[in-house]
């Protein structure tokens, strides 16, 4: 135990953080007055005291004199009400605590001991009248009861002792063992055993959720009877998280009615990618599809790309900024672990969460406990946990994007995705190809292992609920990932140190160590090696644990002194946990015995096969009923202030997007700042090529029409790319099916239609598919207040993601309008195509006419689009996406703060034709000179609706439209998350 | 898998176009523990004309490279320990803690040292800036942002003096991208820097009119609109943007707009960036 415990309070002395934070306080509806902010570290010994002198030592370490104080063993003194101290929970990871450790550390030349620590904690002084229960309300917004714990003191509570040290410090007694599992149950208790988890022998308690049904059971049952023997609880657990939803996407890949016997995975994305391979031949842009950690395709003739997008959704609903942050570094990894290593380059993000300005009070459990995070709290918690992960790790986060609609209040989406950079080779070895061989070591490097994230993988193949364990939980720490990111990437990787390598996610090792395995056929470990954050785990907890930070690689024994040398020069724990082998089997021991031994085609291909029945019923709705207004100035600067449609910038400042020097074409351009759909960054230096990103999702059009949602998405992201200058044949894509409830037949309908969709138009388009995910029970079910059952199941979401090669950035077009009498062109046609559309939404309707897409037209005409762009004859360019063409000529003209003069087709109702959402279409500006080439290349498809030019955006058809002025349409379209 | 159809060449095309005007002394660039920045603050280094090793921190402490070795040091962007007890606290302890006799040691020599962002709070905190009277003492903070968080835009700065940074400098367009760079200190220091014209750029509006505090000009309230001083030496430059980030003309936040302009008035456009002037200056120092 930790006898010698001290506690250094800091503060500033005018602290610069205290009005921005106060007014957010106070944006929450708290009446605070005044508020101080005060980092805690409390220091925890045994082996060791620190004197007075020492401590303020210490305290002088802590802070910059110039601004700050500290006190040692003093509470720090002051006017106020409350105090609130928020600290972490034990076996929570804390970063700064660490951090102070080290410096320590470092000071007096010494090392902390085994279970001695530096917690860190922040103390609130509160000024202000606040009842118990909003004084409660706000302590619940200060932190997150599943990672925090908060003391609450009156000031004469408080006195002049102030709070007490406390030490989170885990204290787990018992040394847990393997314990085998008994499957002969009838099938009603082996099904409880699936979905609740195996019983603990210590605690009598489930162990939290196998997510394991009925069939499967029985199979592993039968494996085992087989074998002689009972299955261990290593084994059970182990063969949950390979068999997950969340690792072996089970609903793609079973067959589906009688028409997909091969899965919608092979029949649709797998198949839409090697046809297109087949057909391009030579001029094929993959490299590794599909097979790694990462998609990737051709860069130039020395460098490659790797593309791939996660999601993060079941833990960003718990706490919001953790499970973004993981979600950020989680992804990261699988660049890293790409090959033999790509340098993580580009992050890029996307948020599905209900509208912020509602706060739904729903459950998970009944009597009104465990309520759900607010919008507006997921919100703020997840562009943070995103921010951070990217910032700290030294990744620009340039695209991005924020949808919202109140089906997502269960139950959010966080996509989180990053873009790596590799030389295709290194001293004649091919660095996309990686094989671990039989005698290589397995080596766990990173950071430690402890309780955090156990049961993460069958977690989010489930849908939320009272059961959903807190364990999921997890805190990134960027840094421990910076320090081996580093090391790999740019160093052992091209000292050939290791054969193969892959990072720790889902399942941690059970996954990442059982499918390198797969790569030489076997592989032994000791768990007893395994570094642990704490003692006490039992062996089935560290072998499927999802501790952050991780990465797992083969080293070759002849390699290993060289590799760990290099690792403690770079601080970055390593440790040989095991060896690869050729025996065919996994083999995982404790303690001196064998607590898993499994054949490695049992754990990866036992899993039995499933075949799933659909029903689809197309579902009509209400047509709106209004006539056009008879003018549009009002409805365009609604349209402006839809949340959907406005501008986000609050969250694009916060993302460092010009970090490794690549800016291009930046999240918002012009100088009225409006957000781009696609960006462009330059990630090998000195090149002429850059990686442009976009992307394309239609949730609002699912329950519609599925397979023209696909096609909506398909070309949104590609277009993005095009508007920008980079050619159809360089653009590969990614999807992302985030579904609901698919255990249902009508949502395997829409999942079957919008799969086939993907196939259709990727093929027609050319664009391959690299990488993809799925999430597939994105439902919350609870209670509302009156202990009313309430399920929300999202919408039916799929987001394309696309990259494609930029052939000479110095060509690249932004959105903004440059140059008054500039001809402003809108190119494709418009049709009255608002079903799903925001304006319907606008006006109370979904509707029914999705946009139709002939895929093989738009190829021509997006050729020609470029053929303009790289004879630079383009001033400025922009997709008509959400919100129709009437929003993005506004955002045209936002951006450039100037005005346009705009006449448009007579024929379609005006507002319809403004705010259609038909594809395929850009406004773009072109100067008169280049009028003739212009026309010549892109006619017929293009439009002339006017000029560039005055302070004010006017529009006519066959009568006055509209007349606004600059700012009056830059005051909406930023009016929504203004204070933000 | 496809294998690779093109057999891949290793030239990089800006180290040979630059290599006839490279000068023999070279620079030291840290890194470890989170820093960032290393590899563009290298490129741009080069494109200027000075070599350099990326060196860690800890190779430094072992003595695998030696700071003799160099004459220029910096330490460039980052969010070296995930900026857990102030941003560059943590690292400045470091060396502090570590290699303080030989970084002093290299500071009386003819030497130069830069620190960009994060390496300005480490500079800060080691006291390398403004290190009046060569006493090292810390008299500057970069606080949190008055905003409250990071912020990530582009900036304009003018230069405050009449330096070996700033020569041939007009005006620098480049990102901030930081959390803590709310310069503060006492009205005593503020007064002597300005008297020994220390500060050496400020934030300013597009016209250069100077930012008087207003966001976000000066995007994080600094005092006197302060982006980077120097120590009384004039040797060790501690700055907030990032130019390095900068280096080109694609680089710059309304380039598109630059160009369309160009291109009508027939005026070439350039490849580079006036930022590049501040690298220059500094190989110029050595040359």
């Amino acid at each position: 135990m930790t006898s010698c415990v001290h506690r250094i309070e800091v503060h500033y002395k005018l602290d610069p953080r205290l009005t921005t934070r106060t007014d957010r306080i106070r944006s929450l509806g708290f009446p605070v007055d005044k508020l101080h902010l005060i980092d805690v570290y409390t220091l925890a010994t045994s082996s060791r005291d620190f004197n007075p002198g020492e401590l303020s030592q210490i305290g002088g370490q802590l802070i910059n004199p110039v601004v700050q104080e500290y006190t040692v063993d003093k509470a720090t003194n002051g006017v106020f009400d409350y105090a609130i101290e928020v600290g972490f929970l034990p076996g929570v990871t804390d970063n700064v605590g660490m951090t102070a450790r080290q410096t320590i550390e470092d000071y007096f030349s010494m090392k902390f001991c085994e279970g001695e620590a530096v917690y860190t904690s922040q103390l609130f002084l509160v000024c202000g009248n606040l009842s118990p229960s909003t004084l409660q309300k706000l302590a619940s917004t200060l932190a997150n009861p599943l990672v925090n714990r908060v003391i609450i003191m009156t000031r004469q509570e408080y006195g002049t002792k102030g709070m007490d040290p406390v030490l989170p410090s885990v204290c787990l007694h018992e040394l847990p063992t393997a314990e085998t599992v008994n499957l002969d149950l009838d099938d009603r208790e082996l099904a409880r055993l699936g979905k609740e988890g195996i019983i603990s022998r210590l605690t009598g308690q489930r162990q939290g959720p196998l997510a394991l049904d009925l069939a499967q059971l029985h199979v592993i049952r039968d494996y085992f009877q087989k074998n002689g023997r009972k299955p261990t609880d290593v084994e059970l657990e182990s063969l949950a998280q390979t068999w997950s939803e969340h690792c072996k996407h089970t609903i793609f890949a079973s067959a589906m009615d009688d028409d997909v016997p091969g899965g919608l995975y092979k029949t649709y994305i797998q198949a839409a990618t090697n046809k297109i391979r087949k057909e391009k031949g030579d001029k094929d842009i993959c490299v590794t599809v599909f097979t790694d950690n990462s998609g990737s395709i051709i860069f130039d003739d020395h460098y490659l790309v790797t593309h791939k997008v996660e999601t993060h959704n079941s833990p960003s609903a718990l706490d919001p900024f953790g499970g973004a942050l993981t979600g950020i570094v989680g992804v990261n990894r699988d660049t890293i672990g790409f090959g033999l290593g790509a340098k993580p380059c580009i992050n890029f993000y996307g948020y599905c969460v209900g509208d912020p300005d509602t706060d739904p009070t729903l459950y998970r459990g009944k009597n009104r406990a465990n309520p759900i995070l607010s919008p507006r709290q997921i919100l703020d918690g997840v562009v943070r946990g995103v921010g951070v992960g990217g910032n700290c790790s030294g990744i620009p986060t340039p695209q991005g994007w924020c949808l919202f609609d109140n089906r997502y209040s269960g139950k959010p989406l966080v996509f989180a995705g990053t873009v790596g950079v590799m030389p295709l080779e290194h001293d004649s070895r091919k660095l996309y190809e990686k094989q671990a061989r039989p005698g290589d070591l397995v080596v766990m490097a990173g950071g430690r292992v402890g309780k955090d994230g156990i049961h993460g993988a069958t977690f989010s193949s489930e849908a939320l609920d009272p059961q959903s364990p807190v364990t999921a939980v997890q805190i990134g720490d960027p840094i421990t990932q910076k320090k081996f990111s580093d090391v790999i990437v740019r160093e052992a990787r091209d000292l050939r140190l290791y054969h193969s390598i892959t990072d720790n996610g889902a399942g941690g090792i059970s996954c990442s160590v059982a499918e390198m395995a797969k790569e030489c056929n076997g592989c032994h470990v000791y768990l007893d090696r395994v570094p642990l954050k704490y003692p006490g785990m039992a062996p089935w907890e560290i072998w499927i644990s999802e501790s952050q930070e991780r990465m797992t690689l083969a080293v070759p024994p002849e390699k290993l002194d060289a590799f760990m040398e290099l690792m403690q020069r770079r601080e970055v724990e390593a440790t040989v946990i095991g060896t690869f082998t050729d025996s065919g089997r996994c083999v995982v021991e404790s303690r001196g015995s064998v607590v898993m031994d499994v054949g490695l085609d049992f754990l990866h291909d036992g899993l039995p096969k499933k075949h799933l029945k659909t029903i689809y019923t197309k579902k009509t709705y209400p047509e709106p009923c209004t006539p056009c207004p008879e003018r549009l100035d009002a409805t365009l600067l609604a349209m402006l202030q839809r949340k959907n449609l406005c501008s986000k910038e609050f969250i694009s400042i916060q993302y460092d997007h010009t970090v490794q020097g690549g800016h291009v074409l930046g999240p918002v351009q012009g100088a009225g700042r409006v957000q781009a759909d696609a960006t462009l960054t330059r990630v090998v230096p000195g090149s002429k090529k850059g990686v442009g990103l976009s992307q394309g999702l239609f949730p609002s059009y699912s329950e519609i029409d599925p397979c023209l949602m696909a096609g909506a998405g398909i070309d949104t992201a590609i277009r993005g790319l095009i508007a920008i200058g980079v050619p159809l044949d360089t653009i590969a894509i990614l999807d992302n099916f985030c579904w609901c409830s698919s255990d249902e037949p009508e949502r395997l309908g829409q999942l079957k239609l919008a799969a086939r969709g993907c196939y259709e138009f990727a093929t027609a388009f050319g664009t391959p598919f690299i990488s993809g995910k799925d999430s597939m029970f994105n439902d919350f079910s609870g209670y509302d207040a009156q202990n009313n059952r309430v399920k929300i199941s999202v919408p039916p979401t799929l987001l394309i993601s696309s990259i494609g090669i930029h052939q000479d950035i110095s060509k690249a077009v932004s959105l903004d309008a440059k140059i008054a009498g500039d001809l402003v062109y809108v190119i494709g046609e418009t049709s009255e195509e608002l079903g799903g559309s925001e304006y319907f939404a606008h006006l109370g309707y979904i509707g029914n006419t999705v946009p139709g897409l002939n895929a093989t037209v738009l190829r021509v005409r997006y050729r020609k689009l470029t053929d303009a762009i790289s004879r630079e004859l383009i001033a400025s360019a922009y997709p008509v996406s959400h919100g129709g063409l009437g929003t993005a000529i506004a955002k045209v003209a936002i951006a450039g703060r100037l005005g346009m003069d705009l006449t448009i087709p007579a024929g379609t109702r005006p507002d319809y034709y403004l705010f259609s959402e038909s594809l395929g279409r850009f406004v773009v500006t072109v100067a008169p000179d280049n009028k003739r080439a212009f026309e010549r290349i892109i006619a017929p498809d293009a439009t002339l609706l006017g000029r560039v030019g005055g302070g004010t955006l006017r529009i006519t058809s066959q009568k006055f439209l509209l007349d606004l002025t600059l700012s009056e349409l830059e005051t909406a379209y930023k009016a929504p998350f203004r204070g933000y | 898998m496809v294998v690779a159809r093109r057999t891949p060449q290793r030239t990089a095309s800006s180290k040979v176009m630059t290599t006839r005007n490279m000068i023999p002394e070279k620079a030291i660039i840290m890194s470890g523990f989170g820093i960032n920045s290393e590899m563009e603050t290298q490129e741009v280094l080069v494109r200027a004309g000075m070599a350099s090793d990326i060196v860690h921190i800890n190779d430094l402490i072992t003595g695998r490279n030696r700071l003799p070795d160099y004459r220029l040091l910096v330490f460039p962007g980052g969010f070296s320990y995930g900026d857990d007890t102030g941003a560059g606290n943590a690292y400045a302890n470091r060396v502090r803690n570590n290699v303080w006799e030989d970084l002093t040691e290299f500071l009386d020599g003819d030497n130069l040292v830069l620190g960009i962002c994060n390496g300005f709070q480490i500079l800060a905190n080691l006291g390398l800036v403004p290190a009046f009277d060569k006493q090292y003492n810390r008299d500057i903070a970069l606080m949190p942002n008055r905003g409250g968080r990071l912020e990530c835009r582009f900036v304009t700065l003018k230069p405050a003096a009449d330096n070996l940074w700033t020569r041939n400098i007009e005006r620098i367009y480049c990102p901030v991208a930081h959390g803590e760079g709310n310069f503060y200190c006492s009205r005593e220091t503020l007064q002597r820097l300005k008297r020994q014209k220390m500060i050496t750029f400020t934030y300013c509006r597009e016209d250069l009119r100077p930012a008087e505090g207003e966001y976000p000009s000066n995007p994080n309230g600094s005092v006197d609109d302060i982006a980077g001083i120097t120590s009384e030496d004039g040797k060790v430059l501690g700055l907030m943007p990032h130019p390095e980030r900068a280096m080109e003309f694609v680089n710059l936040y309304d380039w598109p707009l630059r160009k369309e302009r160009m291109k009508r008035e027939g005026v070439a456009v350039p490849t580079e960036s006036l930022n590049m002037q501040l690298f220059r200056n500094v190989v110029e120092y050595f040359r």
